[in-house]
């Protein structure tokens, strides 16, 4: 039952944020603002994990592949295509549902506290519109940016790794990822990423805005964050994958 | 003027409110008075349209408050403006631009003319250079003059400070105290304070209220408060160290 009081709750929270805006001009402001945050705030995070991850799976890919029967572009061809429809998008957004979940909820959470957000709806402001919405139309739009990066960075980091390992030259690395390259792979990834972008700033702005007491429960609402981000962004990644695979 | 009629609130089993039925007047410092726990918060709260009553009617000169009313409730609460028991001040933006927050929302006005009204309104409450300072920067009773400031911000008509001087030293809060009466003066209009503090009552308050076990318990005015005969209002009183 709880399950559903708070899926409910979530919902008509969602619902709320779309009425008029009091001031589109702000909305987008805020929107830019949020991109900012979002994108530019988390890309050292994903510039460090893209690279690692790519190198990693490089080389443990080329240490299981031992037999002379198959091509050494093999590797480039399962780290590109892991990368592409997985590693990326998915690993990605459960750091970024770490990062930037856990920001928006204690951000909104401490706002709750503050009887800043009850500030903003006596001012007759619309306050889950003007909090949240920003925050999820800039992670939809930004959140698919970060995992394009985290692509190239992934098959660079894959390239290095496997040229300095000496387990394949930069040349199979590529042939290799061409070999199977198609483009529904990326668009597929794409359409994980901005669902999970959705899923994150959504559940986050929203376990944020219901956060009651004080600092403690700012901290519990960041928590929860995190974890029904990443949860949903499982559940999702094998919902999409079942539907359009 | 706002009037209630019959004004009622539960959470879970508990009445919060009961039956509550009163008239705050225009141009008058009207004060809610009562124990911890007696319902003035919520009464408050419901005044603002923060949270919608079960039974009974909120009407802001003639204009009910009506949740289904979504453009009528926010022609409502633009005329409102409230200081919050913590001040409730943006913590990541600067004082001026806490109190130009509401202008930037509502008006047309040019960036200039919003300096403008700002520093007007940071005058009014006696504060000067302190637009570029945070909220972490300043003191407590600085924090709840900046409220007021940004309260004030737009030509609103009424104005509910919540507990104003809790936290605050006895000169501060006098400060306070005194200038939300100016205030009050100054722009005509309606104000509905929420306090336990006797000080203000006698100091500033025009009306009174008292709540006991959220039901309305006595009404009179500053004079009348001393020579009741109210059993609960009196033990209020003499609990306090007036």
């Amino acid at each position: 039952m709880s399950f559903f009081y708070h899926f409910g709750h979530y919902l008509l929270f969602i619902k709320s944020m779309f009425s008029k805006p009091e001031k589109f001009r702000i909305y987008v402001e805020r929107v830019f603002t949020e991109m900012v945050a979002i994108g530019i705030g988390s890309l050292p995070i994903v510039i460090l994990i893209s690279v690692f991850q790519g190198a990693v799976t490089t080389v443990q890919t080329a240490y299981q592949l031992v037999t002379p029967m198959i091509p050494k572009s093999t590797i480039g061809t399962v780290v590109s295509d892991s990368t592409i429809l997985e590693m990326a998008p998915t690993i990605t957004c459960l750091v970024l549902a770490g990062k930037v979940g856990s920001h928006i909820a204690s951000e909104i959470g401490t706002m709750r506290i503050n009887e800043e957000i009850d500030a903003l709806e006596v001012m007759g402001i619309n306050s889950a519109a003007f909090l949240a919405l920003p925050k999820i139309v800039a992670g939809i739009i930004m959140i698919p940016m970060l995992v394009i990066i985290s692509i190239f960075l992934s098959e660079v980091g894959g390239m290095v790794a496997g040229h300095y390992s000496g387990a394949l030259t930069v040349n199979e690395f590529i042939q290799g990822a061409r070999l199977t390259f198609e483009l529904f792979s990326l668009q597929f990834s794409l359409i994980k990423a901005f669902t999970f972008g959705f899923i994150i700033t959504s559940v986050s702005s929203f376990h944020g805005y219901i956060t009651k007491g004080g600092a403690l429960e700012v901290g519990e609402s960041s928590t929860k964050a995190v974890v029904y981000s990443s949860v949903l962004i499982l559940l999702s990644d094998y919902l999409l994958a079942e539907l359009l695979l | 003027m706002i009037e209630l009629k019959s004004v009622s609130k539960t959470f879970g089993d508990k009445e919060v409110l009961q039956e509550i039925s009163t008239v705050f007047e225009t141009g008058k410092i009207n004060l809610v008075i009562g124990a911890s726990g007696s319902g003035k918060s919520v009464l408050m709260r419901a005044l603002v349209g923060l949270i919608d009553v079960d039974s009974g009617s909120i009407s802001f000169d003639e204009r009910v408050l009506d949740f289904t009313d979504h453009v009528r409730t926010r022609d409502i609460r633009r005329d409102i403006g409230m200081l919050f028991q913590g001040s409730a001040l943006f913590n990541s933006a600067t004082v001026q631009d806490n109190v130009e927050f509401p202008l930037k929302m509502f008006t047309n006005m040019t960036k200039v003319e919003r300096l403008e009204r700002v520093n007007f309104c940071l005058k009014c409450v006696h504060l000067d250079n302190v637009n570029n300072k945070f909220p972490a920067e300043i003191s407590g009773g600085m924090k709840k003059r900046v409220g007021i400031a940004r309260a004030i911000a737009l030509d609103i008509k009424y104005l509910f400070c919540d507990e104003p001087n809790s936290g605050l030293d006895p000169i501060t809060s006098r400060v306070i105290d005194d200038l939300i009466k100016e205030i009050t003066e100054d722009f005509k209009i309606t104000t509905i304070i929420n306090t336990h503090d006797m000080k203000t009552v006698f100091d500033i308050g025009d009306n009174i209220l008292f709540i006991y076990n959220g039901k309305k318990w006595w009404e009179g005015t500053k004079a009348d408060v001393r020579t009741s005969n109210n059993k609960e209002l009196q033990q209020f009183l003499n609990a306090s160290y007036i």
